[in-house]
């Protein structure tokens, strides 16, 4: 379970399929769990006639989340220092998602080993949703 | 500076993990979660977010209240009467940070403290004038220990983005 500083290097990718077209339902889980009901993201009525949107689409979020399973089940739930995220494109009911971790480098603050990796999170037709970083403390 | 109480639970936490599409144990189960390296129910990284439940006077965007009217559709596409000035082109979230002291455990009661950053204009291809605007925010426990710092920045576009 634990990544270990000895067996990773720079460059090494983890990359995991996430969701298969992501349903409206998912997208209402969030927005009761999370407290955010901006009609936006759940109410296509408004969605569509005054915001002019081709239909809802996902909390920002919500993809952040989905993408960090992919990382907590990368470097374990407990080992994650830094996360962060630019939403690139909307995600739309119906897309799929796969998230991809790039090793960028590994270093040894204060006696501790953490990885630094990229993070890339595209839809079915390869365009980019989510673009960041992350940091975990790994086994040496 | 505004703050205000986020009581961290175990059945918040599990339909959270659900709506990310995480079923961990570490999030669902607390004798499975005893067991692992978190030694019992955690939350996962973005749990915070969950803090606008507790938001004592939100954005008019984030939730209905009762007796209020309401920016979503109901008998009409939308429940007030210029919706377009509260829509706008649209305030959106563009980017969101977290950096990890301690693990979010089940019982704690966080203090959400929110700090304004700074703000700033860009202009977008397809969105026209983007100005861009950065909250800090620190989650500390009931024992004032530092859990989660975040940074968040939104955009607030003059036209529709998609």
């Amino acid at each position: 379970m634990p990544l270990y500083a000895s067996r990773l290097k720079v460059g090494d990718v983890h990359s995991v399929r996430l969701v298969e077209d992501l349903s409206r339902t998912q997208i209402v889980q969030y927005a009761g769990a999370s407290g955010d009901y901006n009609p936006l993201h759940t109410d296509e009525i408004f969605a569509t006639k005054i915001a002019g949107y081709p239909t809802v689409f996902a909390h920002g979020m919500l993809t952040m989340g989905i993408t960090s399973k992919m990382l907590t089940d990368y470097v374990g739930e407990t080992r994650l220092t830094k996360y962060g995220v630019r939403f690139t494109n909307p995600v739309w009911p119906g897309d799929s998602l796969d998230a991809k971790a790039t090793v960028k480098a590994l270093i040894s603050r204060n006696g501790e080993n953490f990885v630094e990796l990229s993070v890339s999170t595209t839809n079915q037709d390869g365009v980019e949703v989510l673009r960041g970083y992350a940091e975990a403390r790994i086994d040496p | 500076m505004t703050s205000n109480k986020f009581p961290v639970e175990a059945s918040h936490i599990m339909m959270f993990a659900r709506a990310i599409g995480n079923e961990s144990p570490v999030y669902m189960d607390a004798s499975a979660a005893q067991r692992e390296e978190a030694a019992g129910i955690i939350a996962p990284p973005t749990f915070v977010a969950a803090a606008a439940q507790f938001d004592p006077d939100p954005d008019d965007t984030l939730r209905p209240r009762p007796g209020q009217p309401w920016l979503g559709s109901g008998r009409n596409p939308s429940g007030i009467d210029r919706p377009d000035s509260a829509s706008g082109g649209g305030a959106l979230h563009a980017e969101q940070h977290y950096e990890y002291h301690q693990p979010l455990r089940v019982g704690d009661v966080l203090t959400v403290s929110h700090l304004p950053g700074r703000t700033w204009d860009k202009e977008g291809r397809r969105s026209g004038k983007l100005t861009f605007s950065e909250t800090l925010t620190e989650y500390r426990n009931q024992n004032n220990e530092l859990i989660i710092t975040a940074r968040s920045v939104g955009v607030r576009t003059e036209r529709p983005v998609g």
